[in-house]
């Protein structure tokens, strides 16, 4: 796809939001997600004070604590550079629910409104904003996409991961059976209903097993953390000593992909 | 009707029920392959996207334009009804809508009343109530046929009977119904049920059923069906009353062309239903068929709850096409007798704390992963995720004075209060948060290997050594 004339223009700079999740259980997701974006020509911004975007108290139905988490993190961002957040979940936390989230307070409704306003999911942004054309340098390969329900139903960037990964020439994406159905994590809903939540996970790692490919590619770390966690539990109560379904966000993937891995 | 399948308490034994089906892989195929085949039905309705986002936004304005006027609608429609002749009550209660329903079939000494299909009237569990004042009902519905010769409820509001295979009802026919040998030829079984009420419906002096949509200007009862067993309970029967729950109704007949396109499209995948009936009196002089009385029973249960508060009011825009079951994975997994209400999957999480309390509904809204698929199909566009996380506060918020539905704060814990009042004080503070995870960093290995349902199906959590800020500062 050729940039798009309604491209915005191209940000020298940008703040890189990492969640908590990447910050603590998938790090080398947010270093490869930074790498990428500096070898695209940006600067990119790390606030140290940053912590999580507030979204488990929020849909576990504590609002008043999401709102305390929340407000902490409308003040990282001082100047007006885009925000790319490398999870669709967080992303639509804090560019849909952030608006509602503080509709009673004037002052930070209005920050919300600013940040909602300039605020990316990592592959929403490489497309949409840089007009990025991933130059596929390695081997041929299938990969099955698994798109969080946050980037595709409120957020709506299912298909910029979908482009990327279309983009490398030498990778196959593999369709996999109720594709868009969620893998079942839902937060507090994987230990609240543990047996549908359970079901559910099973059936999603059953289904991207099937389609052969030889990994799993999401741009969000929380589903990764269910799915991955879940195909790892199995391979152990199978006695396999290789990951049957290894995965990765989709940052390490196109990082590799175009030859900037360290 | 055995006695187990009436009064659930939701909350009891949802896990259990759920964890049954879950378990079981037969069900579980089945249920999906049902719901695949009405999800695929439906998208092959929708072929535009933009002619389908423009319709949902005009049933979206039409249900909320109506509901905005509820109040004066309702006299309107009272007062356009009994002008055409049609006996108007109101119930608050399941109590007092069978009481005014089996009082009209104790004046006409009635024996039995034959039902089309209506999800209000298992909502007060009509045929139960019927039964116990000697009153016979029978459900003419095949689905609802089937549930009612099995003792079982409805588990699904559209395709009542979706949980059974073609075998366990031929089974079910041969064990029940006089005279009847074991076939599981569809055609058949569908001739016998139909042989079964041919009579009835000659016999019954009740017919009863429920309303799609309800006319306020013109005084009108909209029916949608498939079967014409509405039309002969509607029509045959000396006596016909319907039944419907307050919010079911519009303004104008000209608001009903596109609600029933988004019903019958959503429901059932079908471009039109079968028959679609428009009831606006009983049979006047000179006329050759139709009932000698019609009435109407306006039933409330929880819903005047739900109108007060502008957000919960949303739910109130249904039109029971039962997409959003369709659609969810949850329902997919475990089927609708799990949830113990009389509406399952997303819209009965959200409908059924209105008309049960919160007390006996707090873990229905805990089961989803607010995925957004049920929001993504519903026609009207209601909001139900977030309608979920605002019943999830409603349960797990303290108790307060002046609460917005019955039951708030009936699962609320102290302890689980204080942890996430934990997490905020760790969360909203950077020195905090360096402290918490930079020791999640280093002592993450020491976590236990069992942490509670989550590593029930998956392997434990474990923080990375290094967190991002870490391998940041070591780079430079």
């Amino acid at each position: 796809m050729n940039p798009a004339p309604s491209l915005p223009a191209r940000p020298s700079d940008v703040y890189f939001f990492a969640t908590c999740v990447v910050d603590q259980f998938f790090p080398g997701a947010g270093m490869d997600a930074i790498t990428l974006l500096e070898k695209l020509g940006l600067r990119v911004h790390f606030p140290e004070e940053q912590t999580c975007c507030g979204q488990p108290a929020y849909t576990s139905g504590f609002p008043d604590q999401a709102r305390k988490v929340a407000a902490h993190q409308l003040t990282l961002f001082p100047n007006d550079w885009p925000v790319v957040v490398p999870s669709g979940s967080c992303a639509g936390m804090m560019k849909h629910h952030y608006p509602t989230l503080f509709a009673a307070d004037p002052v930070r409704k209005a920050q919300a409104d600013r940040l909602s306003a300039r605020l990316y999911e990592l592959t929403d942004f490489l497309v949409n904003v840089l007009g990025w054309q991933p130059e596929d340098q390695g081997e041929a390969c299938t990969v099955a996409l698994h798109t969080s329900c946050s980037a595709r139903r409120e957020m709506g960037v299912h298909l910029t991961g979908r482009k990327l990964l279309g983009d490398l020439g030498q990778v196959n994406i593999a369709q996999q059976d109720h594709e868009s159905e969620c893998c079942g994590f839902g937060g507090t809903f994987s230990v609240k209903q543990p047996e549908i939540s359970g079901a559910m996970v099973e059936d999603k790692v059953k289904a991207l097993q099937a389609t052969g490919a030889e990994r799993v590619i999401s741009a969000d770390c929380g589903c990764l953390m269910n799915i991955l966690g879940h195909a790892a539990w199995k391979d152990a109560q199978e006695g396999r000593a290789q990951p049957s379904l290894p995965g990765e966000h989709i940052a390490s993937f196109l990082l590799r992909r175009i030859g900037g891995a360290q | 009707m055995s006695e187990h399948t009436l009064h659930f308490k939701p909350t009891e034994g949802f896990r259990t029920r759920s964890k049954a089906v879950v378990d079981n892989p037969v069900l579980r195929q089945s249920f999906r392959g049902a719901m695949d085949f009405l999800m695929s039905k439906r998208a092959a309705q929708f072929p535009d996207d933009e002619e389908l986002q423009s319709l949902r936004s005009l049933g979206e304005a039409i249900r909320q334009y109506n509901l905005a006027k509820l109040p004066d609608l309702l006299l309107q429609l009272e007062s356009q009804l009994t002008a055409n002749g049609i006996q108007v009550h109101w119930a608050e209660t399941p109590d007092e809508a069978n009481t005014i329903i089996l009082g009209i079939c104790q004046r006409h000494s009635a024996k039995l009343m034959v039902k089309g299909k209506s999800m209000v009237s298992e909502e007060i569990e009509l045929n139960h109530a019927a039964e116990a004042a000697g009153i016979g009902a029978l459900e003419s519905d095949m689905g609802e046929y089937i549930v009612q010769l099995a003792g079982e409820k409805p588990s699904h509001i559209i395709m009542p009977a979706i949980h059974k295979t073609k075998e366990e009802i031929a089974r079910l026919f041969a064990d029940k119904v006089d005279g009847v040998d074991y076939t599981d030829n569809v055609d058949a079984l569908i001739q016998i049920g139909r042989n079964v009420l041919r009579e009835k419906f000659q016999e019954a002096a009740i017919g009863l059923s429920g309303v799609n949509f309800a006319v306020a200007e013109t005084g009108t009862l909209c029916l949608v069906e498939n079967e014409g067993n509405g039309r002969m309970c509607t029509t045959v029967p000396p006596i016909h009353i319907a039944i419907t729950g307050i919010e079911k109704i519009v303004e104008k007949l000209e608001h009903v062309p596109p609600l029933l396109s988004l019903l019958t499209r959503s429901a059932t995948g079908q471009n039109i239903s079968t028959y679609f009936n428009m009831i606006s009196s009983p049979r006047k002089p000179g006329e050759k068929d139709g009932p000698e009385e019609v009435h109407l029973v306006l039933l409330d249960n929880g819903r005047s709850q739900a109108y007060a508060d502008e957000q919960l009011r949303k739910t109130l825009q249904c039109i029971r096409c039962g997409a959003c079951m369709n659609h969810c994975p949850v329902y997919t997994r475990i089927g609708g007798h799990a949830y113990g209400t009389t509406y399952p999957g997303p819209i009965g999480k959200i409908v059924s704390p209105h008309m049960l309390g919160l007390e006996a509904t707090a873990s229905m809204a805990t089961a989803s992963s607010l995925c957004g698929a049920c929001g993504e199909v519903c026609p009207v566009k209601i909001p139900i995720p977030e309608l979920l996380m605002r019943l999830r506060e409603e349960a797990f918020s303290e108790p307060h004075a002046k609460p917005a539905m019955r039951g708030q704060g009936a699962g609320y814990s102290p302890l689980i209060s204080a942890i996430w009042r934990a997490w905020a004080t760790v969360y909203r503070s950077p020195a905090l948060y360096r402290l918490v995870s930079w020791l999640g960093s280093r002592f993450g290995g020491l976590l236990p290997s069992r942490q509670g349902a989550w590593t029930s199906v998956r392997v434990p959590l474990r923080p990375a050594p290094k967190r991002l800020r870490d391998m940041l500062k070591e780079r430079g």
